[in-house]
């Protein structure tokens, strides 16, 4: 069975790639910004929350669980699964072409198997249905017997 | 850096342990969320006030209030678990561990089917991941 994906349903998957590493990426900008943070320096946590990157990174890590939960409300969650993968390619992708780092061969690799990963799985079913289905396939073998 | 024996089963028990929390975590939503079934459904109007019905029926779930703790807590074991891991190993380590158990809980538990191809891109995330992180 090929899976039949609505729009909007392509839009959360995209969504869920984007706002998780976008989501970690500017976090550590602002807590970069920030300073570290430890036990007795607890209060900068507090400060914290009034940096834009911080404020800017908590919203869409927000966005990105409502998507995510909404995926898995249709989806196995090994097909929703390569989609937050992904979001290792587009850290890797935004440090080269925003921050003008370089991407090690070893990198550039691992973003190729990724990619393929993603490949596998969304040429596949998004849900494994379980009611029935081997009746289906029963009845397309008495029709070739005849 | 050569590292005693009990040095490194500390490390990497520390390893399995995050992962642990997040594979239960990731699982328990993943189950809550299918016996909710498709969100849209839930929708008590249109609009944002709409949107009342999905987030009252996700937070009156039991398995997703436990899932949503154990992820929190994965959070917290997480900062333990990097003062005694690098991050270099810590987080290549604990994603690819992560995503192989999510798969064969998917498998054992969800009742979900992993076919060939799926399992395929488990093994290339995994590799990728590890590549990435280099």
């Amino acid at each position: 069975m090929k899976h039949a994906l609505k729009p909007s349903q392509y839009a959360i998957l995209i969504t869920i790639m984007l706002t998780a590493s976008v989501g970690d990426t500017l976090l550590s900008r602002g807590m970069a910004q920030v300073g570290a943070v430890d036990m007795q320096h607890l209060g900068l946590l507090w400060r914290a929350l009034f940096n834009p990157y911080v404020i800017l990174g908590i919203i869409l890590l927000i966005g990105f669980f409502a998507s995510y939960m909404t995926a898995l409300s249709w989806a196995d969650l090994t097909f929703v699964m390569p989609a937050t993968a992904f979001g290792y390619v587009v850290v890797a992708l935004l440090s080269r072409f925003w921050l003008h780092e370089h991407l090690s061969l070893y990198r550039w690799a691992g973003i190729l198997l990724i990619v393929c990963a993603v490949g596998f799985v969304a040429g596949g079913p998004s849900r494994t249905e379980h009611p029935e289905e081997p009746h289906e396939l029963g009845l397309m073998d008495s029709g070739a017997g005849r | 850096m050569t590292l005693h024996p009990s040095q490194l089963a500390h490390q990497w028990s520390a390893i399995a342990g995050v992962a642990a929390l997040a594979i239960a975590g990731e699982v328990l939503i993943a189950s809550a969320m299918r016996d909710l079934g498709d969100l849209d459904n839930h929708r008590t109007g249109p609009g944002l006030k709409g949107f009342l019905g999905p987030i009252k029926a996700v937070l009156s779930s039991v398995k997703f209030l436990i899932g949503a703790a154990c992820m929190a807590l994965n959070f917290f074991a997480m900062l333990w678990a990097l003062s005694i891991v690098d991050l270099s190993l810590a987080a290549p380590a604990i994603a690819s561990l992560t995503y192989i158990g999510n798969a064969i809980c998917a498998k054992l538990v969800l009742g979900e089917n992993v076919d060939r191809r799926r399992w395929l891109a488990v093994l290339f995330v995994c590799v990728g991941v590890v590549l990435i992180s280099k």
